[in-house]
């Protein structure tokens, strides 16, 4: 009932296109105000696709296999929270949830913009419209969600374990905000474009919808990665995998836009730049969900493969940016170019630099995410781009870039003056300082390394400096300057201390090396409601003789028919102690593998910080106004 | 006893040696095992997985290290055996010459756009 | 000073919309490419080297000694714990029957035990079986898992099968061994 009521939901969410479409025409071609009814059909939008959505959910809740996504996805032994979140966790949900944004920004959008100008609402409306019915036809067509199977199964297919984590569950929601999200920034960027608006009042009003998607996107991403860090099992929280970079994509983006937007508020310049980046967000965020559904890539979380989706995305796609480029060469009127706007050091430069460091950056994930299929296209030869590439390829442009972080904030509006501060020159001998200290005693061999701590402690120094002293201070920008100074602080650190055991214990057994003893001591069970779990209990003594005591596990499931290792992590400030246990075919030993991961909390809590700062933004304003 | 007390520091010296060398050759070991695609896995590195394959396949690297092969001799039979998918890091020959170059290419283009909008404003 | 803007202003976005096409049309190409990962399995290449004990007994043989005589050899990865070598064994017991063909059984990561009593249950086609417990001399032939096997002929290997045994496969070997 409930996929019933969803399934003719979905229609009259698409029947409402229609009808927005026509009244929108209608009050395009008088002179009256914008028409509120207008308003009141994009908010009956959304509710369509809200019901819609629920409906998805109580099928699962229900436990409904009539429905062939529940029934593909989920089983009646999941617990509850697993099958509400197991909605959004497969492709079919995934694309409502998609449909679920749209509609939501784009209703958000026009009640937040009332002082806006009509025709620019309205052709908003219009792209994001394209948008909201691609994806209607995509779903209707190809991924039907309440798709009917008779004779009704008795059982379900079951969710994959893996995925059944509450950092799992709720990062596709987040990172979907933050995703989709930018398909308003896409629409209304066009819109301004056509009817020639783009200017400083614009970069104020747009800045607010640029700030809600980045910061939503910065979240989801964190999310991921912690998530992969704890459910994994290999303790690490980034691997350049495809997906991972397909949402990397869109933040280095939208981060450009932000500063971008940062100018044009203040000067008439950059506004080709904002345009493009603009329609590069979503677009590459459509082209990420074209990589990761199409079955195109190979990695670690791919949805759907089916290339008949993947084909419908590519040319969905494609016609959107061939849309972009027409309206872009059509009607964007190009800025002045007046050469004595732009004075060599000055903050618009420094942002101007920063937008070349970050294409590249860009440019680097993006070629390494898709090279292998143009290869593999054109040559029938198979390659694999892995963390290596990306690591050579981006850690040395790091270091100017983190120097260019400190020095940019600094510099003036319009023009500055070569004065060299005496405080820069004895933070950075300061940073250079520490920096060789801890080479020394911590035996860092990599040269890169250690220039990249130098770069990134003087990030560090100038940007908490600030927090105590300057006075003109946008503490915004000083708290994500910061935090990501943090980051790449803590990820270097992590990276140059971490240790790891691996060894094949038996119950009983005792591991001795000269830094730590790890002691098998034994092993118990647990039966859960969808699994049996085999939980081994270890000691771990250090060379002081403390003693932690740590629980990795073995869960055995029932639907599907699959052993996930789950660790045990202990968390604290300087370090986590991370432990699996792993089952041996035919052995009555165990392979375990014991790691210590130093400030793992401080590169979660980094990003919270750089988070932070965008939050700061959005509410700067209101508190302004 | 001053003799004992040379054969101590000789004994001590060369156990920091051993430990440090023991240490060097961990780290080659993850170096290169971080740098081997776990084929069966979707995804993950040699270093990173726990299947079958990519436990045996580290219990060989640590034989060939053993054996005396250098880090790019491993590879090269690696890649003898499966193919130049199996490494992480792609080599640098006629098949990825654009996949380390065009990003490259890109940068100095930004840079020379840069440069040609401030020289030219200088003149 | 005019034409020249307009000029650079159209050749841009030519160029753009080409090159997008081209991106379009690779793309369309991926889609419709295998995204299987097998590795080449057409390359003839030499038996490799290796050393290791025979099944039940101590005794180490060479890689040399197993591969000397002229005859086609078929070397099978299996182990009892694996699903799809019991599909495939009667295949092999099948295939025990013909003369110049010698199957070299490779008991990969296996407990002797419970390798024994799969034989004895299902029956033993090999000539002679070869212990890989820690699973590297799998990998010295290129091997992902089980069951794999490979067709041997004068020290070369000229056929790689990954997965199961089935009729086709069967059919093919036969076909090579004639």
């Amino acid at each position: 009932m409930a996929s019933l009521i969803g399934l003719y939901s979905l229609f009259f969410g698409l029947f409402s296109s229609f009808l927005i479409i026509f009244f929108s025409i209608k009050n395009l071609r008088n002179f009256l105000n914008f028409d509120s009814k207008i308003l009141s059909l994009t908010f009956l939008q959304f509710f369509f696709v809200v019901v819609s959505f629920l409906g998805l959910i109580i099928s699962f809740i229900n436990s409904d296999f009539s429905n062939e996504t529940v029934y593909n996805h989920s089983h009646s032994t999941k617990p509850l929270f697993y099958k509400i979140s197991g909605t959004w966790g497969n492709h079919e949900g995934s694309l409502l949830l998609w449909l679920l944004v749209l509609t939501l920004f784009l209703f958000l959008f026009l009640l937040k913009s009332k002082e806006q100008n009509k025709k620019y609402r309205i052709l908003t409306l219009f792209f994001q419209q394209i948008i909201i019915i691609g994806f209607f036809i995509f779903l209707l067509k190809t991924s039907n969600p309440f798709s009917y199977i008779f004779p009704t199964p008795a059982e379900g297919l079951g969710l994959n374990p893996i995925l059944q984590d509450p950092a799992l569950a709720i990062h596709p929601p987040i990172l979907y905000l933050g995703y989709v999200g930018s398909s308003i920034i896409f629409s209304s960027t066009l819109a301004a474009a056509t009817l020639n608006k783009i200017n400083k009042e614009w970069a104020t009003h747009i800045k607010k919808w640029v700030l809600l998607s980045w910061i939503f996107l910065t979240l989801g991403i964190l999310l991921g990665s912690i998530w992969a860090y704890y459910e994994l099992g290999w303790g690490g929280f980034w691997f350049w995998d495809p997906v991972e970079n397909v949402s990397l994509m869109p933040w280095l983006a939208l981060t450009t836009l932000l500063h971008c937007l940062l100018v044009l508020e203040k000067r008439f310049l950059l506004t080709s730049w904002v345009v493009i980046l603009s329609i590069s967000t979503f677009t590459l965020s459509m082209c990420g969900t074209f990589l990761v559904r199409s079955g195109i890539l190979n990695s670690v979380h791919t949805f759907a493969n089916d290339p008949e989706r993947g084909l419908f995305i590519l040319i969905f796609l494609f016609s959107l940016i061939f849309l972009s480029l027409f309206i872009f060469f059509f009607f964007h009127k190009f800025e002045n170019k007046n050469m004595n706007q732009l004075f060599w050091l000055s903050k618009e430069t420094s942002i101007l630099v920063n937008n070349w460091f970050m294409m590249y950056f860009l440019t680097v994930v993006l070629i390494g995410t898709v090279y292998p299929i143009f290869l593999e296209v054109i040559s029938s030869e198979k390659i694999s781009v892995g963390p290596p590439f990306y690591h050579k390829l981006i850690i040395p442009f790091l270091i100017p870039f983190l120097f260019m972080m400190a020095i940019g904030p600094k510099l003036k509006w319009i023009k500055s003056d070569l004065l060299i501060k005496k405080r820069l020159i004895v933070l950075f001998l300061i940073s250079f300082l520490l920096s060789l200290l801890l080479v020394i005693n911590l035996n860092i061999d990599i040269l890169i390394n250690s220039i990249l701590l130098t770069f990134a402690f003087y990030l560090f120094f100038i940007s908490l400096r600030d927090f105590f002293i300057k006075k003109k201070l946008s503490l915004s920008q000083n708290f994500a300057h910061f935090g990501f100074s943090l980051l790449i602080l803590s990820i270097l650190f992590n990276n140059i201390l971490s240790k790891e055991i691996i060894t094949n214990l038996k119950v009983g057994e005792i591991y001795k090396s000269e830094k730590f003893e790890i002691n098998f001591k034994n092993i118990g069970q647990a039966e859960k409601k969808n699994f049996k779990e085999i939980i081994g209990k270890f000691y771990i003594k250090d060379s002081e003789g403390n003693i932690e005591i740590l629980n990795p596990g073995l869960r055995i499931y029932n639907q599907p028919n699959i052993v996930t290792s789950e660790a045990d992590i202990k968390v604290n400030l300087f370090e986590d102690k991370f432990i699996t246990m792993n089952y041996v075919p035919n052995q009555d030993y165990f392979n375990i593998r014991y790691q210590i991961k130093p400030f793992m909390i401080w590169i979660w809590f980094s990003v919270l910080l750089i988070t932070f700062g965008g939050i700061i933004s959005v509410f700067k304003k209101k508190y302004e106004n | 006893m001053k003799y004992l007390k040379y054969i101590i520091i000789l004994f001590l010296v060369s156990n920091m040696n051993l430990s440090f060398a023991d240490e060097q050759e961990i780290k080659l070991q993850n170096k290169i095992t971080k740098n081997l695609r776990c084929l069966i896995c979707q995804g993950q590195s040699i270093y990173d997985s726990d299947s079958q394959f990519a436990i045996s396949l580290k219990i060989l690297v640590e034989k060939k290290l053993s054996e005396g092969l250098s880090e790019k001799e491993i590879y090269e039979y690696f890649e003898n055996k499966y193919g130049e998918w199996i490494l992480y890091d792609p080599k640098f020959n006629k098949n990825t010459y654009f996949l380390w170059l065009l990003p490259i290419l890109m940068f100095l283009l930004g840079g020379a756009i840069l440069f040609k909008l401030f020289i030219i404003k200088k003149n | 000073m005019f034409l020249k803007k307009n000029m650079k202003i159209k050749i841009l976005p030519l160029v753009l919309v080409i090159s997008f096409l081209i991106i379009f049309l690779i793309f369309y190409k991926g889609l419709n490419n295998s995204n299987i990962y097998t590795p080449e399995t057409n390359l003839k290449k030499d038996v490799p080297n290796f050393k290791t004990k025979i099944f039940n007994s101590e005794k180490l043989i060479e890689s040399d000694e197993i591969f000397e005589n002229d005859k086609f050899y078929l070397v099978n990865i299996w182990a009892s714990w694996c699903v799809p070598c019991r599909e495939e064994h009667p295949f092999l017991v099948d295939l025990n029957k013909k003369k110049n063909l010698e199957i070299v059984g490779l008991n990969y990561k296996d407990n002797k035990k419970n390798a024994k009593i799969f034989l004895d249950d299902l029956g033993n086609p090999y000539d002679i079986i070869l212990m890989d417990q820690d699973g590297t001399i799998s990998i010295e032939w290129g091997a992902y898992g089980v069951p794999e096997t490979f067709l041997i002929y004068n020290k070369k290997i000229i056929k790689k099968i990954i997965g199961p045994l089935d009729l086709k496969k069967v059919f093919e070997i036969n076909e090579l061994v004639k």
